[in-house]
């Protein structure tokens, strides 16, 4: 019964600081796992839609040529306004992780600020691209460009209302620390949006048709 | 029980104190930003045949360091890390085999 105590004691002072909720069978956050899992399934989905751009980025019929459209010095620094706001992210997770709620409010609000630098950059690019004669329906380029760029776009406009959402719940929250997972969970997220645009920039962006 | 007690409450404190210190990430931020800099002077500067190669082996590098520092699947449970690549490595197969086909069957 001692070992029980003990075993429970354990377990109510890591949710008082961690907030990682139940003892589970792994060990480990039941949350976090599912956030890994929905992560490689994103995989997929992001796997798709770069195969079809790939597949069709040649068939630009009367419409425009990838590279005489892109804008690669423009693209190359809202790539690294992305990949930075990978570095604050990190600092939001290891700011949470030590109780720092200001620091945390803080490293979040910058990474919601850059991801919409990146976003407000790519609403600049698509509207440069349409008025040079590309519209979604110009080409099979046109079309699969836009699907597989505006779904990243989406990712990280829906990690920038995480971000500014997690910034007003650690604000009410009366216990420093105690969102430190949630933290963790959405730099997760974060993350991966960046890693698919290192492949975005890369595959479709450098690599000649 | 007991065993069992100290072995999750060990997991789980390694959990809150994996990770590097904020020097560490900046040389890593310092590291994919140079990288990311080789990776556009490939459109300036002729690479020949190492274009390719250069451009997907940094792009390789750069989204392992993220997923391994960053995403800290370096430290972590490999369970996560079974839960990402499976999915990461199904993406990549499917796809490979996908374009291939077509690429095939245009011949």
């Amino acid at each position: 019964m001692a070992d029980v105590a003990v075993h429970h004691t354990d377990h109510a002072d890591h949710d008082d600081h961690g907030g990682h909720g139940h003892a589970t069978s792994t060990g480990l956050s039941n949350n976090k796992l599912a956030m890994w899992l929905f992560l490689g399934s994103e995989c997929l989905l992001f796997g798709g839609l770069i195969s079809t751009y790939m597949l069709y980025r040649g068939r630009v019929g009367d419409g425009p040529r990838p590279h005489s459209i892109y804008d690669i010095p423009f693209t190359s620094v809202s790539s690294f306004v992305l990949l930075m706001s990978s570095l604050t992210m990190v600092l939001a997770v290891s700011a949470a992780q030590k109780r720092d709620d200001r620091g945390t409010t803080l490293w979040l609000t910058v990474t919601g600020l850059l991801g919409a630098t990146f976003v407000g950059g790519q609403v600049y690019e698509f509207t440069a691209m349409y008025n040079e004669g590309l519209g979604f329906t110009t080409s099979l380029f046109g079309s699969s460009f836009y699907t597989l760029t505006g779904f990243h776009g989406v990712h990280v406009t829906v990690g920038i209302i995480m971000l500014l959402a997690l910034v007003g719940i650690i604000k009410r929250s009366k216990v420093p620390g105690d969102k430190a997972e949630v933290v963790e969970l959405v730099g997760l997220y974060w993350h991966f949006v960046d890693v698919v645009w290192i492949i975005i920039f890369t595959l479709v962006y450098l690599i000649p048709t | 029980m007991n065993a069992t007690a100290t072995e999750n409450t060990h997991v789980e404190d390694h959990h809150e104190e994996h990770g590097m210190s904020t020097a560490g990430y900046i040389k890593i931020a310092i590291l994919l930003a140079v990288l990311t800099a080789i990776e556009v002077a490939t459109y300036y500067v002729d690479f020949g045949a190492l274009f390719l190669p250069t451009l997907l082996v940094l792009m390789a590098v750069k989204f392992f360091i993220v997923v391994s520092y960053f995403m800290h699947l370096k430290f972590d449970s490999k369970l996560f890390s079974f839960s990402f690549y499976a999915g990461l490595v199904l993406a990549v197969t499917v796809y490979v085999v996908m374009l291939s086909s077509f690429k095939f069957f245009a011949a």
